[in-house]
């Protein structure tokens, strides 16, 4: 393989409900800054059906190009129809880099993608870097849990590629003065080529749990002793209009759904305000929040791991302080909590 | 009868490892291996397709001779044959060279007995990628199906399947021909105390054992280290955070103390509409 003739940084742009997905304008902020310290263009690759003018959307995030596949067999998302598109695409114009959200979709097609391409591929990334001479992308994520962080080489095969987490990297603020080129692709591609068929798509009617675009996370963790004490976590968290997270403790012993679980195996967040309580601070967790604006620790072990990590700490009973808490900002009478 | 295959993983419990803050390694010995979390649920869930239909369920791994505890573990779930491959080659490898060392083994495998389905944790809690099974679907050359929460049928005889695969924001409903491979979340199933007469079989039960000359026709280079694109240049502990302020007096004082922080921070409470 002869490595000089890949060249360009790619992002995946993920089309969702006729957007495009926060995580690939994220990954643009990130690619832009790795494509300018290498001096080589960054481009996004679209595939789906009716998706081509999203492609105007990915130039204000630093663009330079995207390659579009608009066809009816990209209707819905097939690992088996988009991956070929992906490695049509790679052939063709042969990137040095490209990264894809860490979302289902993002996974399931760069697992899919590498193994056919036989080339390396870095789960959930949360550090991202490009060696300005050498050209090698070097994809850090955390390892064992949480308990150590790894920086990935792939040194002799090409296009290197990784998968991100969301809400790790920064989107770049939009100029709407940049623009770009589209490039339209298109590949021969059958239905009856592809052994699969989305039969439904279901949107789950509950009310949605979306702790990565929370403002202000409370979240609970053993400490809260039984399915009952953690009902204080719900209460709290709606007398001040925040959103419910959970340690996998707390998930685990069945007292909270999984959507709420902060941490490697659930949610990474980046609230302004994160309160955990009686959350002990295990590495799993702490990788998963730490990002947070402002962390509050209340725990009744002085010695807990989270007061570690936090901005402020209260050593306590949960049971005790945050009823006060909860008064204190009752008292707030003419103000909300919006932690603009 | 359906035949499916579980491909699962000995880890250690990454939940209590201790590390070495020396040399920043992980001390093995201070977390027992176990059967990866994940894995359990396939396994369930192989098993519970066998009741289901009728046939067999095959595990099969790759890893040290103690990773037969882990196949144990499976046999006390209620799988019917083991599989461990086990050689010096394997060591080092990443996903790509993992995931071509299993396809190899469930070749083997499928040789005496062909196979429906290939079921895979979603993860492991150890490498944390979930790149392994989509990988062994694309070398099987049969389609991924990753994050599958819900069986909702599997016919062998019109030759398909169809299932309910996690989104961020709910499901989808996919059909699939048969053979292919499933990738599951832990909420597909709960996995429930072994059988007695399981755990009796599963103490007893030693599984099949191969090495890298038992697998025939094999590329070499494609294992191991040596057919690993990925490297793991550098580890290093994760940013030990500084430790935060902590907040003194009674129960009243800490909380009304914690409240002049958050009204010190600028921005932080917004004046109602139409109240300012």
């Amino acid at each position: 393989m002869n490595l000089e003739e890949y060249r360009g940084i790619w992002v995946y742009l993920e089309a969702r409900d006729g957007q495009i997905a926060p995580v690939s304008l994220e990954l643009l902020g990130a690619g832009r800054q790795m494509a300018d310290k290498r001096g080589v263009p960054l481009a996004g690759l679209l595939i789906g059906d009716g998706v081509e003018e999203l492609a105007q959307t990915a130039f204000p995030y630093g663009a330079d190009q995207v390659y579009v596949y608009d066809q009816r067999i990209f209707a819905d998302y097939r690992t088996e129809s988009y991956m070929r598109a992906v490695i049509e695409c790679v052939e063709k114009h042969k990137p040095e880099i490209i990264l894809y959200g860490a979302t289902t979709t993002g996974k399931d097609l760069a697992s899919a993608v590498a193994t056919d391409l036989q080339t390396g591929l870095t789960a959930d990334t949360t550090m991202l870097d490009v060696n300005a001479e050498t050209g090698l992308l070097e994809a850090s994520r955390p390892a064992f849990g949480g308990n150590i962080m790894a920086t990935i080489l792939c040194k002799k095969h090409r296009p290197q590629m990784a998968t991100v987490r969301p809400k790790v990297m920064k989107a770049l603020e939009a100029d709407q003065t940049r623009t770009g080129e589209v490039i339209k692709e298109s590949i021969k591609l059958a239905e009856e080529d592809i052994r699969t068929k989305v039969l439904k798509i279901v949107r789950e009617t509950r009310e949605k749990v979306r702790l990565d675009e929370a403002d202000v996370i409370v979240a609970g963790g053993k400490g809260l002793g039984s399915k009952e004490g953690f009902q204080l976590i719900h209460r709290f968290a709606e007398s001040i209009g925040a959103t419910v997270g959970a340690s996998r403790d707390a998930v685990e012993a069945g007292w909270v759904d999984h959507a709420h679980q902060v941490g490697q195996t659930g949610v990474t967040v980046t609230p302004k305000i994160y309160f955990a309580i009686g959350i002990s601070g295990a590495i799993q967790h702490l990788v998963g929040m730490r990002n947070s604006g402002l962390i509050i620790a209340i725990n009744k072990d002085p010695n807990a791991l989270i007061f570690q990590a936090c901005h402020y700490g209260i050593v306590g009973d949960a049971f005790e302080i945050v009823p006060l808490l909860m008064k204190a900002f009752q008292k707030e009478p003419d103000r909300e909590v919006t932690y603009g | 009868m359906l035949h499916i295959v579980a491909c699962i993983k000995q880890v250690p419990d990454t939940k209590i490892i201790k590390m070495n803050p020396k040399t920043n390694t992980m001390d093995r010995a201070s977390a027992p291996a176990i059967l990866n979390p994940y894995d359990a649920h396939a396994v369930e869930e192989a098993v519970r397709l066998k009741q289901r239909y009728g046939g067999v369920v095959s595990v099969v791994t790759m890893g040290p001779p103690p990773a037969v505890k882990a196949i144990r573990k499976c046999i006390e779930i209620g799988a019917d044959a083991g599989y461990l491959v086990t050689d010096r080659a394997f060591a080092g490898a990443d996903t790509l060279a993992t995931s071509y060392a299993i396809t190899k083994a469930i070749e083997k495998i499928a040789e005496e007995h062909p196979v429906d389905l290939v079921i895979c944790g979603k993860m492991t809690i150890d490498g944390d990628t979930g790149q392994v099974g989509p990988g062994v679907a694309r070398r099987l050359d049969i389609p991924p199906l990753t994050n599958v929460k819900k069986v909702v049928e599997v016919n062998k005889e019109q030759g398909y399947a169809i299932v309910h695969r996690k989104l961020e924001d709910g499901h989808e409903v996919v059909q699939s021909t048969l053979p292919c491979l499933f990738s599951v979340e832990k909420e597909i199933n709960e996995v429930p105390y072994s059988p007695l007469p399981n755990m009796l079989r599963a103490a007893r039960y030693n599984p099949v054992v191969w090495s890298v000359n038992d697998l025939g026709d094999i590329d070499r280079t494609l294992l191991g280290l040596k057919g690993s694109p990925t490297i793991v240049a550098k580890v290093w502990p994760p940013e030990k955070p500084k430790g935060g302020e902590m907040l003194e007096g009674t129960a009243t004082e800490q909380v009304e103390r914690l409240m002049d922080i958050l009204r010190e921070k600028q921005g932080l409470f917004r004046v109602k509409e139409g109240q300012s």
